[in-house]
């Protein structure tokens, strides 16, 4: 029998600073038929972020939609240069149709930067990432500090069709090598992608895998992972409440040292270490 | 100059605004300046360490949340080790919130958490009592007076008991622990409650039922603080569906010594701060000296008992 326990180590954020403030909308367009693109006007102070931080959103109130609670969004790009917060995001439920309704010029409030990105060790200089659908949006700030590091990145982006593929240029433009594949041309299913990533393997051009989200990727890059003793990172999901580690509602399990220990994904999390993280 | 002060009991709170328990931690310290507070309260411990309810948790509902996080616990020795100190970096009180399956572990965990750091113990009646098929103790009078007796001989630091709005008894609880040695009463905890989703059928919580919070428990615990302030002498501590100023200043006019804020700081995790500045700013308004000009002032020229203590809607 594996023990049930908290964490025994409690972490505080990366920079032990977040902030409620207000942000205001600069655009909020559709990227496709299902995504959209949510760029904001935000203040210096918190836009000190990493890759695979997220902010915890106050959906607007509207006639149509009255969310209540915060939602989670991953940074899908910083700009403290230009003093943008980049977001992008699938239209699913309640709180996504409220951002959705929001225009250029109104007011959005914002806590964050939260959590625990991913981090990228000295010695990890070839990395391999592998991303679908919103999953791009928690990746793509990787891109832009393997860049910044001068690591070399390879991406895997998959999607439904060629045609509702996203963030290809902007990895590009982050000097990634990006692989396409699809469900449309029989390219993503997950052996195809186990041999993509096991070439590279083979040719010693992989130092460590991230990912997020999916069940399914994190089942396969584990055992890749596991098999080859390359380390790796995935972003989890999980409901939330109030985003700081408060209220304990979004625990996952993980498996450490021989046991079963519970994280709360906002705060320990998301991202967490590929092994240990438990399927779902 | 407004004096915000507080008192309960032998407690002074520099202000009547603290934390609701289970919505604040060590973490809110990434965000506010947690010297601000009234007090802090932590989230409730049991002695031994717990893992707490199955995913979902939480979810909304109208203007409000359910939850049924239940009471995942490090257990009392990670506690005294590592949260106390934490807390013992502010000039603010710290109340710490305990609870038990049954009396005897009850007050043993009492006995065991009042160490120094602490100033004050909110003892939560109202989680279920395995000894009761799992009604919680503050659902009767007979229940609550019985763990708070055992609880009062646990420890001499003051005693603050959390009510439940589970109960036909409101005055008859809150009379029953005053009687056993309870120094404050916390008015209240969350209401048990349901949400399904009308697709899959599937009730949203992952343990079917859990606690309303936020906005729409306003007017029930509002109530059931007036009535425990009328039913008492002991100070009343208003808590529920607070989530600015207005709401305090009308829990202190129902007879509240001071509140808690819970569900507003997970919407607004500046929430308290916020409304400690409204509320000064109020009473320099409309010259008030402190809080006396405020607590118990409700208008309710001569409400037959009958009518006060009413368990039911007329
Ligand atoms: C750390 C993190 C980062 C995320 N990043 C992104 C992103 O960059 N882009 C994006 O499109 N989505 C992202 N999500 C998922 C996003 O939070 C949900 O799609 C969103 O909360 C749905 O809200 P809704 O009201 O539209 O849907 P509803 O289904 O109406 O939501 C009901 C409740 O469930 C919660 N919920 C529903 N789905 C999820 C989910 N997948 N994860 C967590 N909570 C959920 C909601 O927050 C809300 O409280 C992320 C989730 C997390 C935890
Ligand atoms: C997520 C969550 C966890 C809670 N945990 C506890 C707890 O551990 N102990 C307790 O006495 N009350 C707990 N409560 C109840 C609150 O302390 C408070 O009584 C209730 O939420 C009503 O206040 P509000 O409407 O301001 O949130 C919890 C409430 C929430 C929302
Ligand atoms: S959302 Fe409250 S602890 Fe993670």
């Amino acid at each position: 029998m594996t023990q049930t326990d908290t964490a025994a180590e409690v972490r505080t954020s990366a920079n032990g600073e977040a902030f409620e403030a207000e942000t205001v909308v600069k655009s909020n367009e559709e990227v496709n038929g299902e995504y959209r693109l949510l760029i904001l006007d935000a203040p210096q102070r918190i836009l000190n972020c990493r890759p695979g931080q997220f902010f915890h959103l106050l959906c607007p109130v509207t006639t149509a939609h009255q969310p209540y609670l915060r939602r989670p969004m991953s940074i899908y790009g910083f700009y403290p240069e230009r003093g943008e917060l980049h977001f992008l995001y699938k239209v699913t439920g309640e709180g996504t149709r409220a951002l959705a309704e929001l225009r250029p010029g109104d007011t959005l409030n914002v806590l964050g930067p939260l959590g625990h990105g991913y981090t990228i060790q000295d010695d990890w200089q070839n990395l391999l990432l592998v991303a679908r659908g919103v999953g791009l949006a928690t990746l793509a700030p990787l891109a832009q500090e393997a860049r910044r590091l001068g690591r070399k990145l390879t991406a895997i982006c998959s999607a439904r069709s060629p045609e509702v593929l996203m963030s290809v240029d902007l990895f590009r433009e982050m000097g990634a090598e990006v692989i396409t594949v699809t469900d449309a041309e029989g390219t993503s299913g997950m052996e195809d992608i186990r041999a993509t990533i096991e070439a590279r393997i083979a040719a010693g051009e992989v130092d460590a895998l991230y990912t997020c989200g999916s069940n399914r990727m994190l089942k396969l890059l584990q055992d890749i992972g596991a098999k080859h003793g390359i380390p790796g990172e995935i972003a989890l999901e999980q409901q939330m409440a109030c985003g700081l580690g408060m209220c304990q509602c979004c625990v996952r399990s993980f498996r450490r040292d021989n046991r079963i220990v519970h994280e709360r994904v906002c705060r320990e999390g998301p991202v967490f270490d590929m092994q240990e993280a438990m399927g779902w | 100059m407004v004096d915000l002060t507080a008192k309960i009991g032998a407690l002074t709170l520099k202000n009547p605004i603290m934390p609701a328990s289970g919505t604040f931690s060590e973490d809110l310290a990434d965000v506010i300046d947690m010297n601000a507070l009234g007090a802090h309260v932590t989230k409730t411990i049991t002695r031994e360490k717990r893992g707490g309810n199955p995913t979902p948790r939480v979810c909304e509902v109208r203007g409000s949340m359910l939850n049924s996080i239940g009471i995942p616990s490090k257990g009392i020795d990670y506690f005294i080790q590592n949260v106390i100190p934490f807390y013992q970096k502010y000039d603010v009180p710290l109340i710490v919130s305990i609870s038990a399956n049954n009396a005897d572990d009850f007050a043993r965990i009492c006995e065991e958490i009042s160490v120094p750091g602490v100033d004050a113990i909110e003892v939560n009646i109202s989680c279920p009592n395995i000894e009761e098929d799992g009604k919680a103790f503050a659902m009767r009078p007979s229940t609550t007076h019985q763990v708070m007796t055992q609880l009062r001989g646990a420890s001499d630091l003051p005693l603050w008991a959390k009510l439940s709005p589970n109960t036909g008894e409101t005055s008859e609880v809150a009379q029953a622990a005053e009687d056993a040695g309870a120094d404050a009463l916390v008015v209240a905890n969350t209401l048990l409650s349901m949400a399904i989703d009308i697709h899959s059928r599937k009730p949203k919580l992952g343990n079917l039922m859990g606690g309303l919070s936020g906005p729409s428990l306003k007017p029930i615990t509002l109530r059931m603080a007036y009535q425990c302030a009328k039913a008492v002498d002991i100070p009343v501590i208003g808590c529920g569906g607070i989530s600015k100023a207005e709401d305090v200043i009308e829990y202190l006019i129902a007879g509240a010594s001071a509140v808690q804020v819970g569900t507003a700081t997970f919407i607004n995790p500046t929430a308290m701060i916020t409304i400690i500045a409204e509320l000064e700013a109020y009473m320099a308004a409309n010259g008030m000296a402190d809080l006396s000009a405020l607590v118990g002032s409700v208008r309710d020229d001569d409400a037959a008992d009958a009518v006060v203590f009413m368990e039911t809607a007329p």
